[in-house]
């Protein structure tokens, strides 16, 4: 078994509430820090524990600190980014349900590294039944003082609440994230100025994923040094993997990084292996938006090693050959899964959730989402692949805002690994699935 | 009198808006759009009226423009009417691949309803919805605020007939 950082105590009675949360070691990060340790030193930690975003881009959480504006006198935010809206993605969910005050005890100690005294958990509005969660965890940790006006005695302010959206994936991404705050469309900013110096209504503002912000609980209890010993390389620590899709034990897992792909998806106590004794065919290892890899290159790097849960060799070979560990979003397909209409439905949600800013990706994305969507119903044409891979590279690094790319890459790697796949959707004209979509391995057969 | 001042929310509504208006910096109240629009629209049928929005227009200090341009961006907020219980189904990927087409087909066929409409008698919405979090339960939809996880055809009568019989026992 792999050591738990963030979920060890999940299992026990009441830990959703305060009492339960104290007796099992919790709040010791904020007495410590806010007694114990100057903001400053606090920071320092969190860059030796090596913490990456766990949002998705893995930015070292340290290094994004250390840019916070600190020379105005106007005030300073943090906004947890509760959004998680990356299909595949459901891990910051089982975090806020079951231990919340996880979560409020690392905004209040990061809180504190950054100055900020007022501070927002941005939380997606279909989350509304979790919300609810987060406000009751909060008001006790405010009867206990751990929130409001001199903390433990300690002089340091701060109010916390919970803002909620209403339904758009764009909202994850952190400039979008503060318009939408400010009770505007998300339509995202082009950076720079980054959040860092100019974000919410204006002010210094870091935006930190909710699995980041409650490991820092642990970074400042345990120090840096101690956190980075877990994990492997740049990798460091325990992450969060939401595993989905065919496989037989579906749900939430904290790996320490490093544990090869192939133990996650086969051993029991991971996923379990492949639902209804089939076979892995691909995989999306990091959420909707990063490239889908076929067995043999999910499982072995270029180098014919293993390929383990971690940034860099999820992403070892490039797009070539590799992918990215993402939101840690992992979506297992067996062998009857159809690539091509996979990838129909992921175009057609990214045009869904296009804010329409950008014309390459307005249009793009919805041109994306027509043409596989004719392939996949039996009337496209060979060319149409070729235009398909026109459109994403014509997307990609072209628009405001990383959804453009998010957009594009599927669509590039299901290409680039499948292209056998949608020649035959083309080639016989009529799909080779039954009613249920699932494949025919008889016409299958007939493809090679 | 214009329809808008007749618009009158719960005595409770404006207590939860006047707290939430709180959270933000006093020249800030924009910023309590979004939680003020969901209070508003579950208590007015679950959607928002031309009216209602211009109501929260005046309460908030903004434009009409600024509620609406909001309201129509996002897709929580029902701008026509909706049956009294909205069915979203997620049909994203990890939920298609472990059968949500199937799960919406049903219904479909049970309600006599295609995806977007609604009933006639104006109990059931159904609509399809992106992934909700919840992709290692698939498939499953979602009803107000709660979550129907791992669903079976089985499940998938008896949540919607004891639905069904709960609002007809309050008319
Ligand atoms: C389209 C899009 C959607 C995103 N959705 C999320 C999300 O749901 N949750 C999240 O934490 N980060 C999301 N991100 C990443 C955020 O922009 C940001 O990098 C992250 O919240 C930073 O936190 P971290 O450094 O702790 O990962 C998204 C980015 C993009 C471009
Ligand atoms: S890339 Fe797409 S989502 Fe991002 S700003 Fe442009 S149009 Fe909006
Ligand atoms: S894909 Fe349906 S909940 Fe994520």
């Amino acid at each position: 078994m792999g050591r738990k950082i963030l979920l060890e105590h999940i299992d026990k009675p009441g830990i959703d509430q305060i009492e339960s949360y104290i007796k099992y070691g919790g709040y010791r990060s904020v007495s410590k820090a806010l007694k114990e340790m100057t903001p400053d030193e606090v920071t320092e930690e969190v860059k030796k524990s090596g913490l990456r975003g766990r949002g998705g881009a893995g930015f070292a959480t340290g290094l994004k600190w250390s840019f916070l504006d600190k020379s105005t006198d106007k005030p300073r935010y943090l906004l947890c980014n509760a959004d998680e809206s990356e299909p595949g993605t459901f891990k910051d969910r089982l975090l806020m349900e079951k231990i919340p005050h996880l979560l409020i005890e690392g905004m209040i100690t990061s809180s504190y590294a950054l100055g900020c005294n007022t501070s927002y958990i941005y939380i997606r509005g279909e989350y509304m039944f979790i919300l609810r969660i987060l406000q009751k965890a909060i008001a006790e940790a405010y009867a206990k003082g751990f929130l409001g006006k001199n903390i433990l005695g300690s002089g340091f302010n701060l109010d916390l609440y919970v803002h909620p959206g209403a339904g758009a994936y764009i909202c994850g991404e952190e400039t979008a994230l503060i318009e939408s705050l400010e009770g505007k469309r998300g339509n995202p900013r082009i950076k720079p100025p980054f959040p860092a110096v100019s974000g919410l209504w204006n002010c210094p503002t870091i935006v930190n994923n909710v699995e980041s912000i409650a490991a820092v609980v642990s970074i400042v209890n345990e120090g840096g040094d101690e956190y980075a010993k877990t994990g492997i390389g740049k990798s460091t620590g325990t992450k969060l993997i939401s595993a989905s899709g065919n496989i037989n034990k579906p749900g939430v897992y904290e790996i320490e990084m490093g544990v090869p792909v192939e133990e996650f998806i086969y051993s029991d106590e991971y996923c379990g292996g492949i639902k209804n004794g089939l076979e892995l065919k691909a995989c999306v290892p990091g959420g909707s938006s990063v490239p889908i890899l076929p067995k043999h290159h999910l499982l072995y790097e270029s180098n014919g090693n293993p390929r383990l849960m971690s940034y860099e060799s999820l992403s070892e070979g490039g797009f070539a050959t590799g992918s990215m560990l993402g939101s840690g979003g992992f979506i297992v397909y067996d062998e009857k899964q159809c690539i091509v209409r996979n990838t129909w439905n992921f175009a057609r949600f990214y045009h869904h959730e296009s804010c329409g800013q950008c014309s390459p990706c307005r249009e793009g994305t919805g041109w994306m989402e027509r043409v596989l969507h004719n392939i996949e119903y039996g009337h496209g044409k060979m060319e149409d692949i070729d235009l398909l891979w026109d459109i994403q590279r014509k997307i990609e690094g072209n628009t405001i805002c990383p959804l453009g790319d998010a957009a594009a890459w599927p669509v590039a790697a299901a290409i680039r690994h499948f292209r056998h796949e949608f020649e035959y959707h083309v080639k016989y004209r009529n799909r080779v699935f039954d009613e249920d979509h699932v494949y025919q391995p008889e016409m299958k057969a007939q493809l090679v | 009198m214009t329809q808008t001042e007749q618009i009158t929310f719960s005595q409770k509504s404006m207590e939860e808006m006047d707290r939430i208006i709180l959270q933000y910096p006093p020249d800030k109240k924009k910023s309590a759009l979004l939680p003020v629009l969901h209070i508003v629209q579950q208590e007015n049928g679950n959607w928002l009226s031309t009216e209602v929005m211009d109501k929260i227009a005046k309460i908030l200090d903004i434009k009409p423009i600024e509620v609406y341009e909001v309201a129509s961006f996002y897709s929580m907020y029902n701008l026509e009417p909706v049956g009294k219980i909205v069915i979203e189904v997620c049909h994203t990927g990890p939920c298609m691949i472990c059968g949500a087409e199937k799960i919406i087909a049903h219904i479909e066929n049970k309600l006599n309803i295609k995806v977007g409409e609604t009933t006639e008698d104006k109990m059931f919405t159904l609509k399809t919805v992106e992934c909700l979090g919840a992709c290692g339960y698939a498939p499953m939809f979602q009803i107000g605020e709660q979550y129907y996880e791992n669903l079976t055809i089985e499940q998938v009568d008896n949540i919607l007939d004891s639905l069904r019989k709960e609002k007809e026992a309050i008319n």
